[in-house]
């Protein structure tokens, strides 16, 4: 089988009820498989972004789910990036045994090494935050389900951030507002 | 756009809806009552001198009858429906329009706001369902956002690439009062319905143009959403470019344009389908290379560097890879890239195609129009109908064989001549949409061809024609099977007539139920007199033709096949 690629895919939409069934029925028809996603308000008032990873084979399958989730009335912007074009964070909570943690001998090791955080202690359990990439939230995980074992566990969808200076929706919301006063046609691709 | 705007007054939003769609200029709307929209209905007791609502049989005809009057008059179509089951006996029509690209606003009645999401009686989740098959689907729960809210709906259905639109109007924001003032909308932020014309484009478009020597155009229903039929004529006259249109672009150029070298794709003509594979630049211009067009994407146009107008950034590269994409409406880009042009002709190139069109006619057409044994030929009563309105008719049609008859043999002088379901291929489509285009063009005469089995997927609707006295001319091609599939099942399954043979009923007294003129043909001799008396006679009417049971549609591009390797049957082969 190919391999496949993993891609994030950012929508810049308004704020209106609907539009997160619009853009994952996109997904849907396409067979494309949402591995996470998450919604929050964009730098830009009134605009919301939707940060959703997933898997494809091609580039041109991307490309196409975009050129679609763009076409929907109350999207402003879809764009896809790889993982070398941005700056990208998930987070993570761990459940584990107080009892268990405490009989550990290198609790504070455990913390140093995975940069990890302790939110709440109870008698019974106590819960570690960790954020970083999937595989280094991961890597905590199955260090201490191999050792103290984990009794609960989540973990956040992506949030991505572009390398490029502001938000690139701020970009080209102000080129096609002078395109328009100039009558001519924006590269809408960058 | 001008802006218009009404002074506030304090209205229903039942009534704010009727003056709303009344400052859209709709005069004329189809649709069914019901529980959940009935305070609409009876606030349009009031506005019956300004808006005109046909009463049809069934919902799904609502909106196959606001499709066939928008795709006639280039208006808005608007069908009125209620809540639950009549807005999902919309959908269908709802997603022909959608893939037809046809503008609708459908507003539908839904429970009262509170009771949403708990099950009401005909209560259904009408914004899920449709979003996919729609370009905008909006809910509305109170009335002061009803005025805006058509504002857009008309403003999104009808730019751009058009679309069908839905409004969800709970009925307690059709019952409660609100204030009334309506502003036309003229842009949204979130929606770029016409891509602005960009220079590069139309120059490589040009060079391209002017260097090929075999060009070959594709024209499509954009060229007729975008009214673009002069600004197409002068591009394909000023270089001499042979074209074909795909079925949804017929009728965008008089037929008997000298360069116009027939249709594309499965039952199309033999010359355009062989030369999309010998020409060396390919011009797509507003068509989205339909798989019915293209039969097999890897031996398709491969040999050719494809040029493709479109004012949808989504159709570019969607299913033909372009060597250049011309972005934007083609009111606007044909002509600039027309200026830039070279004269030229194509005359040893157009020639090659007519090899190929002598030996359609031989094979296949002078045999379908011109048998003088043997019992009547689909295609011999629709070309008898188009000559009996010196091509002048509106050719509505339903979905098969009489489709491929109808859209093969009818002949076009003027646009927007033609009615079918070209994407989604609708059965019963074309009695409603009839119904509709007669609306939408009242001077105009409207033929209606269907087969057995389309017509009686949506035959209430004779109801209606009867109600409101509406003259279409049905032609009834009645070959007693599900023509098509029946074609499928002797070409590809063994003639294994897998439930195609339908046992009819009498139409003609259908017919006579109804009030409606009817006769029925069967020998040849009777078909001329019967076709005059049909158009001489004032208000609707019923032909009825038997035709050869085993007709079959040729030539045919088998399904996933090459448009290379067309057939032209009855054991000829090119």
């Amino acid at each position: 089988m190919q391999e496949k690629t993993f891609y994030t895919v950012t929508v810049f939409s308004e704020n209106t009820v609907g539009v997160l069934n619009q853009i994952t029925t996109i997904f849907t028809r396409r067979q494309l498989n949402i591995e996470s996603l998450s919604v929050s308000p964009s730098a830009i008032s009134g605009i919301h972004k939707f940060t959703i990873t997933a898997f494809a084979d091609t580039e041109d399958a991307m490309r196409k789910l975009v050129k679609q989730i763009d076409k929907r009335v109350d999207v402003l912007k879809a764009y896809y990036n790889t993982d070398e074009d941005l700056v990208y964070q998930e987070i993570a909570l761990y459940k584990i045994e107080t009892a268990k943690l405490v009989a550990t001998s290198n609790v504070e090791e455990l913390l140093r090494k995975h940069n990890a955080r302790i939110l709440d202690v109870s008698d019974h359990s106590t819960v570690l935050q960790k954020t970083g990439h999937y595989e280094e939230t991961q890597a905590l995980f199955d260090e201490l389900s191999e050792s103290i074992g984990v009794l609960q566990f989540i973990r956040s969808g992506r949030v991505a951030i572009t390398k490029s200076r502001v938000e690139r929706l701020s970009d080209l919301l102000a080129r096609r507002e002078l395109a328009d006063l100039q009558d001519i046609l924006i590269d809408e691709t960058k | 756009m001008k802006e218009v705007k009404t002074k506030t007054a304090v209205i229903t939003g039942s009534e704010a809806l009727i003056r709303s769609l009344i400052s859209e200029g709709v005069d004329t709307l189809f649709g069914y009552p019901g529980g959940a929209i009935m305070p609409v209905f009876d606030s349009m007791y009031d506005y019956k001198d300004k808006m005109k609502h046909i009463l049809v049989r069934h919902e799904q005809g609502a909106i196959h009858a606001a499709q066939g009057y928008a795709r006639v008059s280039k208006k808005v179509g608007v069908a009125l429906v209620t809540s639950g089951p009549g807005a999902t006996n919309a959908i269908t029509g709802i997603t022909d329009a959608m893939m037809d690209s046809t503008p609708l606003v459908v507003i539908s009645g839904q429970v009262n706001s509170t009771l949403l999401g708990t099950d009401a009686f005909q209560e259904a989740d009408v914004i899920g369902v449709s979003q996919p098959v729609t370009k905008w689907a909006y809910q509305i729960r109170r009335p002061e956002d009803i005025a805006w809210a058509v504002s857009r709906a008309f403003y999104i259905a009808s730019s751009g690439r058009p679309g069908p639109v839905i409004l969800d109007i709970a009925k307690d924001a059709q019952m409660l009062s609100c204030e009334y003032q309506y502003d036309k909308t003229t842009s949204l932020r979130s929606y770029r319905p016409a891509p602005t014309p960009r220079l590069e484009q139309i120059e490589a478009a040009a060079e391209l143009i002017n260097q090929a020597k075999k060009p070959f155009a594709l024209v499509g229903q954009g060229v007729i959403l975008g009214n673009a039929e002069k600004e197409l004529i002068a591009f394909l006259e000023k270089a001499q470019i042979p074209f074909g249109w795909t079925i949804l672009g017929l009728s965008a150029v008089p037929s008997d344009h000298p360069l116009n070298r027939g249709m594309l794709g499965m039952h199309g003509n033999v010359g355009p389908n062989i030369k999309t594979n010998e020409c060396d630049v390919l011009i797509a211009i507003g068509m989205r290379f339909d798989d019915r067009v293209t039969g097999d994407l890897n031996t398709y146009a491969k040999q050719a560097k494809v040029i493709h107008f479109d004012i949808d950034r989504a159709e570019i590269d969607k299913n033909v890879k372009t060597t250049v994409s011309v972005l934007g409406d083609v009111k606007r880009t044909l002509p600039l890239v027309t200026e830039r042009l070279n004269e030229n002709s194509h005359t040893d190139w157009v020639d090659e195609f007519k090899e190929y069109e002598k030996k359609e006619y031989d094979c296949i057409i002078k045999n379908e129009l011109y048998s003088e044994t043997g019992p009547i030929k689909m295609g011999e009563v629709v070309n008898k109908v188009s000559e009996a309105t010196e091509n002048k008719a509106i050719c509505v049609t339903d979905v098969g064989q009489n489709q491929m008859m109808g859209t093969r043999y009818f002949k076009f002088t003027e646009s927007r001549s033609v009615v079918t379901s070209g994407g989604l291929g609708t059965m019963g489509f074309a009695l409603p949409a009839g119904i509709g285009a007669k609306y939408g063009a009242p001077e105009r005469t409207v033929c209606i061809f269907v087969g057995d089995g389309g017509l009686q997927m949506t035959i209430q609707e004779l109801g209606t024609i009867m109600e409101y006295d509406i003259p279409v001319k049905i032609i009834l091609l009645n070959n007693n099977y599900l023509g098509m599939v029946r074609q499928w099942q002797e070409l590809f399954y063994k003639e294994r007539y897998s439930e195609t043979f339908m046992q009819n009923p009498d139409f003609i007294k259908i017919a006579d139920a109804y009030g409606i003129e009817a006769r029925k043909v069967v020998n040849r001799e009777d078909l001329d007199n019967a076709i005059a008396e049909m158009f001489e006679y004032e208000g609707a009417y019923l032909l009825e033709v038997e035709v050869e049971t085993k007709g079959m549609v040729y030539p045919m591009v088998p399904a996933g096949g090459s448009v290379s390797n067309i057939i032209l049957g009855n054991g000829y082969s090119l």
